[in-house]
């Protein structure tokens, strides 16, 4: 009991809603009523938060340290924690049953970590630890050694592009914003990170969002601004407050403020809650809102690097942009580029989710096969379903196919197919998940969320949900294949700004690729996936059913009639397919066809 | 308009002043005051900034964090993100629409008891579906646990 013992409590969102907060509860508890009994576990046990590190499928995941030590616990819940203490802590004697497995160490070693390296194992919330892995050393040496344009050419050499979803080169837009006369400069962090399935930047804000701000601090100096904006969904209350907390810190180091670092230099942050709009990622709607308008984009040019924010040069750079700045800094651009393939340099983090074992934030060097994403880290697909499709870019991308599988995931290869790299949000989905259904979904997100200003898109995303509707509901026509390709095309040519311009990927990537289900929900009015509950017809088994009448009870039209003990049937007449009884059955007797 | 409602009003608007914020932070400062955005709330706000009324209900209607109804006392969110959609949240607002009787069209129920809301993602894809009640998060649910987990906010 001599050694230093630290206890890591993974308490990014995923691991809070998993009950996190009340394992470190749980621990405190224990360290106090052990610490009565034996002293130097109150005095040697340090209990840490620290961010998200990634493997979310088996959250709460804990760290034990002890000396060099470290062991990783898995799915541990409040209860769990007194034999923690007691027995390892105390005792010396590790628990072996509840550690991670040995794909707990696949899913980690088949990554590269720049952006995640240090989520998960420091404090969000301490400067200090921030500090103590090297922080604030590239804005130091970017200010007092580089002049803004050597920032600016370490930029474009390294090969950095945004990471928000365009991938433009992050140091050629710093350069034409520089390039402009003007009395004032903003930077602009975008964190409106708004692809459902998608929750890497607000991983990274939560983990480490001192990474964030350094960045800024750097492309502030480069381009010459001298006040900065992170504009952050309202809806990510935990990330909002470690912002807060790390902009305080900040402040109080004299890193934020007059004269950073001795220089002449002055720059400062604030922080603009986004009020809950998709389009707002856009940057020229971003401005607008920022600005306390309505979130519409306007039609460029002039881009925003030439007449941003009230009218003045404005950088916007995705969260995980910055977050890779002062790495690039500190390694240098030869480092950086030597990573990734050949035009998309460094790594990607994404967002891992779906229909598969290992869900998750990853962080791999672009230009890694989708075969290895899903099948090597992520551990392949949940109950050994077969892979269908691979969905990325959320309602902006495109869904990629098993003929693809092989396929280097970065800028030039998922466009190739129809896809994008989006934000980064990887959804995987099997045998049992309806394409027709899934391009509806993303057409519900993308129809409801046009800001309504060019008429394509507000006019263009409707008609085709009203078509895809009708397709997943059994009312398809003939011809409605072709139509939806046409106006897809449409839209995509004639939007205004990128979320009408992507909307209709979803659509057109799920005809090229999965035409056959167009076709069996429009000629044979079946839903080979068994998803569209309109195609479908409920029945029940009479060799399954044991008469329990959960079923009858479920049903709010009384389509279901039997005696109790004694299989029950089902009206197909009186059946509205709400799909209520396959819910309510625990013996699997309800079928669909 | 009520003295003290007044009173608060005056005070958003003194620290939106002073810190020369916009009418979305002015906005999002009232409701989380009242609850939500109240048309007299704003009537006098507009009047105190000389800002028209209608752009802020330009700016209400556009952002889908702002309500123009009261809320329940309950708000019940269902996450409607990709992975929650493919693991069965349209049936599980189904459930608890039915759940909570409540109405097509409807958002809160009569007794404002419930408020289901839908939101685009809340990033805890690892645990889908995933219902918030009030700050409470509930992963991996089902119609049948839904219900389950509902009752303890009826009584």
């Amino acid at each position: 009991m001599n050694s230093e013992i630290t206890v890591n409590v993974c308490l990014g969102t995923g691991g809070i809603a998993a009950g996190a907060d009340m394992v470190m509860e749980a621990f405190r508890q224990e360290f106090e009523s052990a610490g009565v009994k034996n002293a130097s576990v109150q005095e040697h046990c340090k209990l840490h938060k620290v961010g998200c590190r990634g493997f979310c499928a088996r959250d709460v995941l804990v760290d034990v340290t002890k000396g060099d030590n470290t062991w990783t616990y898995q799915y541990i819940q409040p209860e769990m924690v007194k034999r923690i203490v007691k027995d390892h802590v105390v005792d010396d004697k590790p628990i072996t049953e509840w550690l991670v497995g040995d794909d707990y160490h696949t899913f980690h070693d088949n990554q590269t970590k720049i952006i995640l390296a240090d989520l998960g194992k420091i404090d969000p919330e301490s400067i200090e630890e921030y500090l103590g892995v090297g922080g604030y050393t590239a804005a130091k040496k970017a200010l007092t050694e580089m002049s803004p344009v050597e920032v600016i050419e370490t930029m474009k050499k390294s090969g950095l592009r945004g990471r928000g979803g365009a991938g433009f080169p992050t140091g050629l837009k710093w350069s034409f914003c520089a390039a402009n006369q003007a009395d004032e400069r903003y930077i602009i962090c975008n964190a409106d990170e708004g692809d459902p399935g998608a929750f890497m930047d607000r991983s990274v804000i939560e983990g480490n969002p001192h990474a964030v701000l350094e960045g800024m601090i750097i492309g502030a100096y480069a381009i010459g601004a001298t006040h900065g904006y992170v504009y952050i969904r309202a809806e990510y209350p935990l990330a909002v407050n470690r912002l807060y907390i790390a902009l305080d810190h900040a402040r109080e180091k004299g890193f934020l403020g007059k004269k950073l670092f001795g220089t002449s230099f002055d720059f400062d942050i604030k922080v603009k809650l986004g009020a809950g709009a998709f389009v707002c990622g856009e940057e020229t709607a971003l401005i607008a809102s920022i600005e306390g308008e309505r979130g519409m984009p306007r039609a460029k040019p002039p881009f925003p690097a030439n007449k941003g924010l009230w009218g003045k040069p404005t950088i916007i750079n995705n969260v995980e942009t910055l977050a890779n700045i002062p790495p690039i800094i500190n390694k240098g651009a030869e480092w950086f580029a030597s990573i990734g393939s050949e035009k998309s340099k460094g790594t990607k983090v994404i967002a891992l989710t779906g229909k598969i074992r290992n869900t998750g934030l990853i962080e791999i060097p672009m230009g890694t096969p989708l075969k290895d994403i899903i099948f090597n880290i992520g551990g392949g697909i949940e109950g050994d379903k077969l892979f269908k499709a691979v969905q990325t870019g959320g309602p902006s991308g495109g869904c990629i196919p098993q003929q693809h599988i092989d396929l280097p995931v970065d800028y030039e290869g998922l466009k190739s197919v129809g896809s994008m790299m989006g934000s980064g949000g990887m959804v995987v989905l099997d045998e049992t998940d309806c394409m027709v259904n899934i391009s509806k979904f993303f057409l519900e997100f993308t129809q409801s969320e046009s800001c309504g200003k060019c008429v394509p898109c507000r006019i263009g995303t409707k008609r085709l949900l009203e078509i895809l509707t009708r397709i997943t509901e059994g009312n398809g026509k003939k011809g409605d294949i072709e139509l939806l390709q046409t106006l897809a095309e449409d839209v995509r040519d004639s939007s205004l700004c990128g979320l009408g311009m992507s909307a209709p990927n979803p659509v057109i990537s799920t005809i090229k690729y999965f035409r056959h289900e167009y076709e069996a929900h429009i000629n044979h009015k079946k839903c080979p996936a068994k998803v569209c509950n309109k195609l479908l017809t409920f029945f029940i088994r009479e060799d399954m059913c044991v008469g329990c009448g959960m079923c009858a009870k479920a049903c709010s039209v009384s389509a279901i009639t039997g005696e109790k003990k004694k299989p029950h049937h089902i009206d197909s007449s009186v059946c509205i397919k709400c799909g209520s009884c396959f819910d309510a059955c625990k013996f699997s007797a309800v079928l669909k066809e | 308009m009520e003295k003290t409602q007044e009173a608060v009003l005056e005070t958003i608007y003194q620290k939106c002043t002073a810190n020369g914020d916009n009418i979305i932070t002015a906005l999002q400062q009232m409701q989380n005051e009242f609850g939500y955005v109240q048309e007299e709330a704003v009537n006098w706000y507009a009047e105190r900034t000389n800002i028209p009324a209608s752009r802020f209900y330009g700016v209400v209607t556009f952002y889908a964090q702002f309500h123009l109804q009261p809320r329940g006392k309950n708000i019940i969110t269902v996450c409607q993100g990709t992975v929650c959609h493919v693991k069965g949240a349209t049936r599980i607002i189904e459930k608890i629409r039915e759940d909570i009787k409540l109405k097509e069209g409807q958002k809160t129920t009569k007794d404002m008891k419930f408020t289901l809301e839908t939101v685009n993602c809340v990033g805890a894809c690892s645990i889908a579906p995933v219902v918030i009640v009030n700050e409470k998060v509930f992963g991996k649910q089902s119609p049948t646990k839904i219900a389950q987990n509902l009752k303890p906010y009826k009584e």
